[in-house]
């Protein structure tokens, strides 16, 4: 779930009213948010770093808030603010318009190199905005917050915005040769060419991400403006020149990636949050997107889509009587305009650009049932007659637990994960043969394989217990997985045998072998039983 | 070929024997009290010694081996006006302390033949050195006297015994001096002719019992050099109890089957327990503690009518753990940093074709009523084996093949196994727990009722105040997080997830569409650590916890027991 920071004072400000940390608690909880910490960055920086680093860090209060992962338009302080202003009916969803320039719309011409590595791009011009510093810096940081969450990790998206009085278009975005991108990038004082700056990259604990997306790429994607500038190689960094700052009157914004749904999305979410600063609010310049094969389009695309819900089936879903003119009510306030239409049960909604979360009817269900209050609704038991069953195995192994109790045996809880070695060279065995399970990405040797025998597990829990008195008398019924049948532990010569039961071998038992025992540190004898189950039930 | 897999039972016989001793303190008082009746009424309860600083059942072999101190006693006392100090007995008796007050101690346990009050007194007592300075002298004293009128080496004096503790005294007390001067190296010798050995003097009039005589200030002073101790002397002051007598008739430790036979247990004399004592455990095997609260989870949804799925398999594809789910492929959790795959076997190649169409179709273009999610699904990815990363698949797996059954038929449906994340381990997290998941199926199923369920399920558990936040599940709309008010932390806590699956998991899957499916999940290790006061889970699952742990942990009742204390509570 992600985590966005806001000044507390700066939230309750645009909210137009304050509340105790309480109360707001409760609104975020109402809403389905999670007011997550209260803090600031000096206590930040204090618990990171210790305090003498804090010493001069801001205390102003910050309010963490955990914003549900398919809220994109919830990602900044502007967002917030509209989505709960809506919610308390104190205002109007605001409608988001795309305006044509007055004079020469901006064009964005993608060229057909970028269609083996990142193919698709929309732009979008927000015109005449007025910056704060705080306005800046959430502008940033939702970028940041976008590429962490809906873009994965600028993987599907990468978003750069750019000074437009510092440029001049039509732009193209296409895909060069590393060592032929050659430009000064954002933070830096002279030029470097892309090979370079993967290097450099290497080491920068943020860029170091996402180097991974490119780098072993033959062509790297890159945007120049028309006097050969380039604006940014996504998704790695943007150019210097056309950096955005506090006094930048006029972005240009461009959002290249894999997935052209999401990339529209984040370019929709961006435009809307960030219009309300611009000198006609809620107005956004229109871009022009030409695609290889000679199609424009225009973004951003800022779609309002009607969708027609009935008025009982949400009633019925959520399992309340609320009359259709309330139930439209109720998904005004969560920013979904609706009207009853029709036979005066259909409610028409409209979906605005912001909501890309609403993709069923049960998406407008659940909406309703968040204004109408979760905790408001009536709670009822189901009708529904079943009869109960145990799953046969599960009941076995139930019975069998409570009679090796019973027999003296202490039961124990141990990993489905191991290292190769506990199954197999600390066996006696050679790893093929066991016919395990491999993990392909282990962040340790811990979790190598699944085991494939619940010895390795037992003797470990008695390694971990030589300080209890003897004797230990251990179990357990679990799970293991194989490929195929295997070959077990190697028992002790002549102490051992395979266990048969109605005319099949279910397992094996004997004195374990004294270098099984020397290989999980142990010295004391050991025996053990491992029978499958599985032929009882 | 998707792997077989089994479940096997394994337990371990280690065959060497040693007797097994108990450390009784660590019992929970409810089951100190069921052992101590199982000892009490133990053929073998009587066998027991007396260990040291451990009070036993029974004092019978005490009371024997006591019994001419005990007798002696018993004469002194009778002989007495009024009573008698035990320290001063064993004086008198020459014979050790510790021996009359295990005569005493077994007279108390006859009843009301004595009484015996414990009084401690404190005493000054000389230390080991003290005792050889009282003897012999100080330090600086004996350094003194070492020194010919000619003087001594210093070097000479050094390598005496007393030589630098008393020399530095001896100095500081201005009875000898030092000439530097000496043509072979530094020498000493006398200052004045004779001194008195103050320190010697001293500890003797304490030895002489007359420390009073002696300032706080003498005493500390004796006190920091380790030459005096204060030590205190717990004796018992000794008085004739109402049923007093000078002959103690034997009594009986256990009941027999010949006293029952013959009916003598009317007229003997039995010994009275000692209910203090801490119990003997019996030898048994113990359930773990997580499986315990396992089995109580299953008993409720069994009470509540629910069938248990199959979850016996650890290996999972993507498809039904994630797409199955309308998961979409470039969801977060399907990250190699969430997420256990597998290198062998890397891909699951029996998947239901049909149906995974209609699963790719819901996926990339929408229907249903969707959108979808608008982008290139890829089988190679559903294909992708894995280790489950929720017991949700298993759900899906149960409901797909409902779905296959015609007519619909309506189920309750629960889980409870272990789950695999590839996630980053820390006090509260590891990389394998147990879901505990729940199902209801049926026509026309609301979110009332999905709160419905909850309540009921929740009241079993002993959790009535409860709570529902929005929240975002990819496969549940709408979706609640489910909060009860927690008494010791005085806050609200989220106890479980829930929601009614979305439409384009269900109906691809066949079910009909006015078929609704609400569903909630838990973990099972939360709630155990909480309701067994454990911080950190490692000193619950897996093969570094302390096997006491397990002997240890009471019964899990849990609607009915007291929660821990709040300092105990997990975070």
């Amino acid at each position: 779930m992600p985590t966005v920071s806001v000044k507390r004072d700066l939230l309750f400000q645009a909210l137009g009213r304050t509340y105790t940390d309480e109360e707001f608690d409760e609104l975020c909880f109402e809403f389905g948010l999670e007011l997550d910490e209260i803090t600031s960055e000096k206590e930040i920086i204090s618990k990171e770093q210790g305090n003498v680093k804090a010493a001069g860090a801001s205390d102003v209060v910050l309010y963490k808030i955990d914003v549900p992962a398919n809220r994109y338009d919830l990602l900044c302080l502007e967002g917030l603010v509209r989505g709960l202003q809506v919610f308390k009916e104190r205002i109007k969803a605001p409608v988001y318009k795309r305006v044509m320039p007055d004079g020469k719309i901006q064009k964005l011409i993608i060229t057909e190199e970028t269609a083996k590595i990142r193919p698709f791009a929309v732009a979008a011009v927000l015109r005449n905005i007025k910056f704060t510093k705080d306005r800046y810096d959430s502008f940033i940081e939702l970028q940041e917050k976008l590429h962490q969450n809906i873009c994965r990790k600028r993987a599907l998206v990468a978003i750069g915005t750019h000074d437009l009085d510092t440029l001049s278009g039509p732009f193209t975005y296409t895909a060069k040769r590393p060592s032929d991108i050659k430009f000064k990038p954002l933070n830096k004082t002279k030029e470097y060419t892309a090979c370079e700056l993967m290097n450099i990259y290497k080491t920068d604990n943020h860029l170091k991400h996402y180097l991974h997306i490119i780098e072993n790429k033959p062509l790297y994607p890159v945007i120049y403006d028309s006097n050969g500038v380039v604006l940014s190689m996504p998704p790695i960094i943007n150019g210097d020149h056309s950096r955005i700052t506090v006094n930048t009157r006029n972005i240009f914004i461009e959002c290249t990636g894999t997935d052209f749904t999401k990339a529209k999305i984040v370019l929709d979410i961006i435009v809307t949050m960030f219009s309300e600063y611009c000198e006609n609010q809620f107005t956004v310049e229109a871009a022009e997107v030409v695609f290889p094969n000679g199609k424009s389009y225009t973004f951003p695309e800022l779609a309002y889509r009607k969708e027609m819900v009935r008025a009982d089936l949400i009633n019925k879903k959520v399992g309340i009587r609320e009359t259709p003119e309330n139930l439209a009510k109720l998904l005004t306030r969560m920013y979904l305009k609706s009207e009853v239409i029709g036979d005066g049960n259909q409610i028409e909604i409209e979906i605005p650009p912001t909501r890309a979360d609403i993709i069923h009817a049960c998406d407008i269900v659940e909406d309703a049932a968040i204004a109408y209050g979760y905790n408001n609704i009536q709670m009822t038991l189901p009708k529904t007659y079943t009869i109960a069953n145990q799953f046969p195995l599960n009941k076995l192994t139930e019975l069998l637990r409570y009679d090796m109790a019973a027999a003296g045996f202490t039961e124990v809880l141990t990993f489905a994960l191991c290292s190769q070695e506990d199954i197999a060279d600390k066996l006696g065995l050679d790893i093929s043969a066991t016919k395990a399970v491999h993990i392909s990405n282990p962040k340790t040797a811990e979790f190598q394989v699944a085991r494939t025998t619940l010895l390795p597990g037992l003797l470990k829990t008695i390694a971990a217990n030589r300080k209890m008195p003897l004797p230990l008398k251990l179990f357990e019924i679990s799970d293991i997985v194989i490929k195929d049948s295997n070959t077990g532990p190697a028992f002790f010569p002549g102490r051992c045998a395979e266990i048969f039961a109605r005319g099949q071998s279910v397992g094996k038992l004997g004195v374990l072998h004294p270098d099984v025992i020397t290989k999980f540190e142990l010295t004391m004898p050991c025996s053990s039983l491992e029978i499958n189950i599985g032929p009882f039930l | 070929m998707e792997p077989g897999w089994r479940w096997e039972l394994s337990p371990v016989h280690l065959l060497r024997l040693r007797r097994h001793t108990q450390d009784d303190d660590t019992l929970s008082p409810a089951l100190r009290l069921d052992t101590f009746k199982m000892a009490m009424h133990s053929p073998d309860s009587g066998s027991g010694g007396s260990g040291p600083g451990q009070d036993t059942l029974s004092t019978l072999e005490a009371a024997m081996a006591d019994g001419p101190v005990a007798e002696l006693l018993l004469r002194r006392l009778e002989a007495s006006d009024g009573g008698l100090d035990s320290a001063e007995l064993a004086a008198e008796l020459g014979m050790e302390h510790q021996a009359v007050v295990g005569a005493v101690k077994s007279l108390q346990a006859l009843g009301e033949v004595i009484e015996a009050e414990l009084r401690s007194t404190k005493r000054w007592e000389l230390t080991a050195e003290g005792e050889e300075i009282a003897r012999e002298g100080s330090h600086e004293a004996r350094v003194f006297r070492s020194i010919p009128p000619e003087g001594l080496a210093q070097s000479e004096l050094m390598r005496l015994p007393s030589g630098k503790v008393g020399f530095s005294k001896a100095m500081s007390n201005k009875w000898i001096r030092v000439d530097k001067s000496a043509a072979d190296g530094p020498r000493v010798f006398r200052v004045v002719d004779s001194m008195e050995d103050e320190v010697q003097r001293r500890l003797q009039l304490i030895q002489g019992g007359q420390a009073e005589k002696l300032g706080e200030k003498e005493r500390s002073e004796l006190r920091k050099r380790k030459l005096l101790a204060e030590v205190t002397l717990k004796t018992y002051w000794v008085s004739k109890g109402s049923a007093f007598s000078t002959s103690i008739s034997k009594q009986e430790t256990e009941l027999s089957p010949e006293m029952i036979s013959s009916g003598s247990w009317r007229d003997r004399p039995f010994k009275p327990y000692n209910f203090l004592a801490h119990g003997v455990l019996p030898d048994s095997g113990h359930l773990h503690p997580l499986l315990k609260v396992r089995s109580q989870f299953r008993q409720i949804f069994l009470e509540m009518g629910f069938t248990e799925m199959p979850t016996d398999n650890f290996i999972e594809s993507s498809f039904w753990n994630f797409d199955a789910l309308f998961q979409p492929q470039q969801h977060p959790a399907r990250d190699q940093h969430d997420t256990f795959f597998l290198r062998d076997p890397a891909e699951a190649l029996q998947l239901p074709m049909d149906y995974v169409q209609r699963v790719k179709r819901t996926h990339s273009q929408g229907g249903y009523g969707s959108q979808g999610y608008k982008y290139t699904w890829k089988l190679d990815e559903a294909r992708k084996n894995l280790l489950r990363t929720h017991t949700t698949s298993a759900s899906a797996r149960a409901l797909y093949r409902l779905a296959q059954k015609k007519p619909f038929t309506p189920v309750k449906y629960f889980s409870i196994d272990r789950v695999f994340r590839n996630e980053t381990l820390d006090a509260t997290h590891l990389a394998e727990f147990h879901q505990i998941e729940g199902v209801v199926a049926d026509h026309g199923l609301t979110l009332g009722h999905l709160m419905g369920v909850l309540r009921e399920f929740f009241t079993k558990l002993g959790i009535t105040q409860l709570r529902f936040k929005p929240a975002y599940n990819p496969y549940t709309e709408p979706s609640m997080e489910v909060f009860s008010y927690h008494q010791g932390l005085k806050k609200w806590v989220e106890v479980g997830n829930s929601g009614v699956f979305r439409p384009e998991m269900l109906l691809p899957m066949g079910l009909p569409e006015n078929v609704s499916v609400i569903a909630w999940g838990l973990s099972l290790e939360r709630p155990t650590m909480i309701k067994y006061g454990i911080n950190n889970i490692r000193d619950l699952v897996g093969h570094k916890v302390n096997l006491q742990m397990v002997y240890d942990s009471p019964l899990c009742r849990l609607d009915a027991e007291p929660r821990p204390p709040p300092t105990q509570e997990a975070a």
